[in-house]
């Protein structure tokens, strides 16, 4: 929340630099680089359009585009073991949860009053905190509205499936180009300890039965959506003990049907939280679990690695959340829409993107030559460049290099959901746990204490590189340490 | 012969309202409520009731 995006003001500048120099002020995306990590030369030119703009979607767009979710669907066809609906909370950021729901109208109103003041705004979608498909009179009514006040901002949803195949020709006819399904299984026999019911036609239904229709349903939703040329990410909950080794499957059968790419999240599980998982004790996976099964996916399905598990009324870049900013109370009496600022920021974006994209190329070859894998922590707000501080920071950004290339391998929290109270030590402390196996933290700054204390536990942390491009200034590191261990050998 | 919605049950989710065969299911003030006069308990239309079917709160929608 403290991180705020650049206004509109800020957009009324007069070179790509001084664009460059308010988003660096200004704040902008906190989160690395992420999904599908492919750009324009790997895909279909029909198909990068439809992603570069989707923070989701693409590792490109989500430095620079921001995505807002309105809580519209409160009607769910299924019962998750994972969720509990009667859970409202401002605090927290998980999937499911909100603050506020908004009517359709309501809705319509706050998605304008923030593309009138984020020129990110890129994305509008409905994850619920219900169904986006089987509330679909809301969730289409919203869409409706909206896509006739902002006709360039891109419309998404995500669903459990069940209720899906019965409105792909809405959804297409609406130019919907991007439907989230989220499938925990594809064998019925592991669904049913995830699923206690579905509603479906006419009947609440248990056990193998609902886990067999919800995975038929979901495949079906899959397969109609690709024949119609709608982008399908597949969303799993990795829930350890019971769905670990079978994520694997279900990778490979949505990549068979031509999902575009498979977030696996770690399940959040808390008692607090009053959900079965919650009150049975069934824990969460840690880092290295999720990794493990993540890394066991490659070569199915490209994988999604920059989620961040947002709320169902979250605001902004991934990895912020600037939701509550624009609760209705908040909202002004007249909006007025800017959408020339959305198209400078658009136009500032491709050129930036060029030049990221030959700055990391560059780095890349740079990188090849040293060979060995290393593992760097980046303190970013976003734009791909180092440009925060070390003391601001709540998750790194982890990037590894090696002789394949430089590229985001996740992030890592370093505030953990709730550290408040604990103190600066405890926050240090857990700093130095998530960053246990990273020789390199990149930051724009850092003060002599935390440095002294990184240094102390093995870590160097380096703020010399302050706004390069997060490729540029990690083949700078590698380089003049590689250079060291060259001169010894010339000189024995 | 009617289902009533205990409100401090509620989650206000509207499933109920959209499934209901009969239109009994009204948004008034800030609850969901059941008419009395259309509730047919889903009686020789379905199984069971459906806005207790689809409810996601065990025991919300219950006997008047």
């Amino acid at each position: 929340m403290s991180a705020t995006l650049i206004p509109i003001s800020g957009l009324q500048v007069a070179s790509r630099k001084d664009m460059g120099e308010a988003m660096a002020q200004g704040g902008g995306c906190s989160s690395g680089s992420c999904g599908s990590s492919q750009g324009p030369a790997d895909m279909d030119p029909e198909t990068w359009a439809k992603v570069k703009d989707h923070p989701c979607y693409s590792e490109e767009a989500h430095h620079y585009f921001a995505r807002m979710h309105v809580a519209v669907a409160p009607a769910c066809n299924i019962q998750c073991n994972y969720c509990n609906r009667k859970y409202d909370c401002a605090n927290e950021s998980r999937p499911g949860v909100v603050s506020e729901r908004l009517t359709p109208e309501q809705a319509a109103r706050k998605v304008l009053a923030v593309a009138a003041s984020v020129p990110q705004l890129s994305v509008l979608g409905i994850a619920g905190p219900g169904d986006a498909a089987y509330d679909w009179r809301r969730t289409k009514a919203t869409f409706d509205l909206v896509s006739k006040d902002l006709p360039d901002i891109k419309l998404c949803l995500s669903s459990n499936g069940l209720a899906l195949p019965d409105h792909i020709d809405e959804i297409v006819a609406m130019n919907i180009d991007h439907v989230t399904i989220t499938i925990n299984a594809i064998d019925p026999e592991i669904g049913q300890h995830i699923y206690p019911w579905i509603f479906y036609d006419g009947k609440r239904r248990t056990g193998i039965e609902a886990a067999t229709i919800l995975r038929d349903r979901q495949m079906l939703s899959l397969e109609m959506l690709k024949a119609r040329g709608v982008l399908v990410k597949v969303n799993s909950v990795l829930i350890p003990g019971i769905n670990d080794d079978h994520l694997i499957e279900v990778n490979k059968a949505v990549k068979a049907r031509g999902a575009f790419l498979h977030n696996i999240m770690p399940l959040i599980s808390d008692p607090a939280h009053g959900t079965h998982f919650g009150l049975t004790g069934q824990r969460g996976p840690t880092g290295a679990e999720l990794k493990k099964v993540q890394d066991a996916c490659a070569g199915g399905a490209n994988l999604m690695r920059h989620c961040r598990q947002c709320r169902a009324d979250a605001v902004g870049l991934l990895g912020e959340d600037r939701g509550q900013d624009f609760t209705l109370d908040k909202l002004p009496e007249v909006i007025a829409d800017a959408s020339e600022a959305r198209t400078a920021y658009r136009d500032w974006v491709a050129e930036e993107r060029r030049d990221r994209a030959a700055a990391a190329a560059q780095a890349e070859a740079t990188v090849a030559e040293t060979g060995k894998s290393t593992l760097f922590a980046v303190c970013t707000r976003g734009s791909g460049r180092i440009n925060m501080h070390f003391g601001k920071v709540t998750e790194f950004q982890i990037y590894e290099a090696d002789a394949e290339g430089i590229r985001f391998v996740g992030h890592r929290r370093a505030d953990n959901y709730c550290l408040g109270g604990h103190g600066d030590k405890a926050r240090m402390d857990e700093i130095l746990r998530v960053l246990e196996d990273v020789p390199y933290v990149l930051c724009s700054k850092i003060g002599a204490g935390p440095k002294k204390r990184l240094a102390e536990a093995g870590i160097e942390a380096i703020d010399g590189l302050a706004q390069d491009y997060i490729e540029t200034a990690i083949a700078a590191v590698l380089h003049s340490k590689t250079a060291r261990p060259g001169r010894t050998a010339e000189s024995a | 012969m009617a289902l009533k919605i205990v409100k401090s049950q509620c989650t206000v989710c509207g499933a109920c309202e959209f499934e209901c065969p009969n239109a009994a299911i009204k948004f008034k003030g800030d609850a969901y409520i059941i008419d009395a006069e259309k509730c047919t308990e889903c009686e020789g239309q379905f199984d069971a009731p459906q806005c207790a079917a689809v409810c996601p709160v065990p025991n919300t929608c219950v006997p008047a």
